[in-house]
């Protein structure tokens, strides 16, 4: 077994890929590239095969919505020296409460769904991520990797059931992690976190019963708040987030 | 009607309630006569968004969550989470909370694989393993509680170190009823000093435990006759199906992330890799009896570092950890840091990791994207047993309907942290 550092990993991705990744990165010692979609399949059939990669498993892979990113729910400004706030967040801005027409749009991320793949290489001892952004917001749809690591199976039902990423030529693309006959796709930054519907038991219909959710209400008791901390500058620089600006 | 003498294919239910199915599994098994055909798992029924439960929180309220995942190996998934804010933060914990982790992960993966012998052996009709095993496990329980003040579901694992010091003296049985006398004086034998006395005496006569739980397995006959040659998973297979940990290793791959990819103090700790050769369930069950062995010594070599060496449990970052209390009722400065972070948390700088960790499953990792708020973008949390359950159905084509049963149970598999 040889040793590759992230770096050696980058200088040969760049080298063989060239055009089919739209953005290379290096940072906290992991190296992420992001594929163009139509080249997913056929990158990672490379980084599976190819002996300067021998990326034999794929260890993990996720949906991420990307919706709201960097919006915080509380904004602070310097007025609320002199006239003071209060800590209820309410308000358009809260994860969840938005709608799909007045959805925040973050500058660096103009599609919102992707799906993040992590692979290892047992041989190298490196790992890769590997992202990929749905072209489509309305319906995203990707390859699926499930013909190159079979291991992909479950992981790309569980982003479907949680994201709706629909996986182009996956063999058995149904829900997995939720009830059966559930509507909606629960991780999305747009659904609401207590969820849409509640069961209950009804004991004149003498069945379990589902209703809109009416037993709790939303509520934030931390607000998100995004800061600009100088103690994090040392960080932040080494972070080098420029994988942000597709 | 077919005729009298053809068996037909046909279906049928196994779970979610069901004493061998670990917890909520369904499996819907299509079968000829008693041989698997087809096995589709349904699984979910545990399922608590724990993922999306912590992008609603600060960074440092989710740590008990990672308790509740896979919770028989409770300290090894916070040490994940814990370790993916420390990435993203830049910050490393001092050395002695780093030799604390070593330790409690190790004690975390004998409750692991105690838990997993004796269940593993009951579902395949050994009962007294179980009565043994859990002997053992209430031993090292106390020794979450003694750090934690908690048997199971400990967050003692913060961001930038643990939570507190080892206990200078390690609780004590007291006299009931049912406790008096010579048996108390045994039961409490080893308790008359420290924690860290406590558990070098427990890793010390481990080792003759452990020889106990061979004794009752290793060369019995119904045991091998349950175990050998069953669900037997190919190097390749492995890969292929996303196989991490003891799984992997049985397969005869010499992989773990302690020696390969070293985290906390476990490259100055001396151990060895188990590895089968065949990938059944009996290679497995060895496996993992010898992981416990080697964490027995791995323990042993944490306590003599911790006697030698007394020292900061937490780092003085008053941004990401909290001042002492003292300081707290003197200096402003530590009671605005305190009351920030109680109120608000720390927001973590905007990034991305995937910060992995050998549970005593396999690999446990948490992925994390931070847009620079006090509480996370996203976190995923790659549980092994996820994987796991994922190849049941090729590993089990073929077998009997005992062996499902055999092989849930060399899967190591729960609930909390295969539906998350």
């Amino acid at each position: 077994m040889s040793q590759t550092t992230p770096e050696q990993l980058a200088d040969r991705l760049r080298a063989r890929f060239g055009d089919a990744i739209d953005n290379l990165d290096v940072s906290h010692a992991q190296t992420t590239i992001e594929v163009v979609p139509s080249h997913l399949v056929a990158v990672c059939t490379a980084l599976r095969d190819e002996a300067e990669f021998r990326f034999e498993q794929l260890s993990d892979l996720c949906g991420v919505d990307f919706l709201s990113f960097g919006e915080g729910e509380w904004k602070t400004s310097e007025a609320a020296t002199s006239t003071g706030f209060g800590r209820g967040v309410e308000g358009d801005n809260v994860q969840g409460r938005f709608g799909w027409e007045d959805r925040p749009q973050h500058p660096q991320f103009l599609r919102r769904f992707a799906s993040v793949a992590h692979l290892i290489s047992y041989e190298h001892n490196v790992r890769l991520r590997v992202r990929c952004f749905a072209p489509e917001d309305a319906l995203p749809v990707l390859q699926t990797l499930t013909g190159v690591w079979p291991s992909a199976n479950w992981y790309e039902r569980e982003s479907f059931d949680l994201y709706g990423i629909v996986y182009e030529g996956h063999p058995d693309l149904r829900r997995i992690l939720t009830d059966y006959g559930f509507v909606g796709h629960p991780f999305r930054k747009d659904f609401p976190l207590i969820g849409n519907v509640e069961v209950r038991y009804d004991p004149e219909a003498k069945r379990v019963v589902y209703e809109p959710v009416t037993s709790v209400t939303p509520r934030v008791t931390v607000a998100r708040v995004v800061r600009e901390d100088s103690r994090w500058k040392t960080a932040r620089a080494e972070a080098a987030d420029d994988w942000k600006d597709n | 009607m077919a005729d009298a003498g053809e068996i037909r294919s046909y279906t049928m239910n196994f779970g979610p309630q069901h004493p061998a199915a670990h917890g909520v599994l369904r499996l819907v098994m299509e079968m000829e006569g008693e041989t698997i055909i087809r096995i589709d798992p349904h699984i979910g029924l545990l399922h608590r968004g724990t993922e999306k439960l912590a992008e609603s929180k600060p960074f440092n309220h989710s740590i008990g969550y990672m308790d509740r995942l896979d919770y028989v190996s409770m300290m090894c998934n916070e040490h994940a989470y814990v370790r993916a804010i420390e990435q993203l933060v830049g910050i490393e914990p001092p050395v002695r909370a780093q030799w604390i982790r070593t330790l409690f992960d190790e004690v975390t993966r004998i409750l692991n694989h105690l838990m997993w012998i004796g269940s593993n052996a009951l579902d395949l009709g050994a009962m007294a393993v179980f009565l043994y095993a859990f002997r053992e496990r209430e031993e090292l329980m106390d020794c979450y509680e003694a750090v934690s003040g908690t048997r199971m579901h400990a967050t003692y694992y913060r961001p930038g170190g643990v939570y507190r010091d080892l206990p200078a003296k390690m609780i004590q049985y007291k006299e009931s009823p049912w406790h008096k006398g010579k048996d108390l004086k045994r039961m409490n034998a080893w308790r008359e000093g420290s924690m860290l006395d406590f558990l070098d005496a427990f890793a010390a006569d481990f080792q003759h435990k452990v020889d106990e739980y061979e004794e009752l397995l290793t060369d019995n006959r119904i045991w091998k006759q349950r175990t050998v040659d069953i669900g037997i998973v190919s190097p390749e297979q492995a890969y292929a199906l996303g196989m991490t940990g003891p799984m992997l290793r049985a397969s005869g791959i010499e992989w773990d992330l302690r020696k390969k990819q070293p985290y906390a103090k476990y490259a100055e700790v001396d151990f060895e890799i188990p590895v089968g050769t065949h990938g059944d369930c009996y290679d497995r069950y060895l496996v993992r009896v010898n992981e416990m062995r080697q964490s027995a010594l791995i323990i042993r070599q944490c306590v003599d570092w911790l006697k030698k060496n007394p020292g900061p449990v937490m780092i003085e970052n008053y941004k990401v950890a909290p001042p002492k209390r003292e300081d707290m009722k003197e200096s402003m400065e530590a009671l605005i840091h305190w009351f920030k972070l109680f109120t608000e948390g720390f927001s973590v700088p905007a990034g991305e990791t995937y910060a992995a960790v050998e549970a005593p499953k396999g690999e446990f990792g948490c992925y994390m994207i931070s847009d620079g708020a006090n509480k996370p973008f996203r976190v995923h949390l790659r549980a092994p047993g996820f994987a796991h359950l994922s190849s049941i159905n090729e590993t089990t084509k073929g077998h009997m309907l005992p062996d499902v049963v055999a092989m849930i149970g060399t899967y190591d598999l729960v609930f909390g942290e295969v539906d998350r």
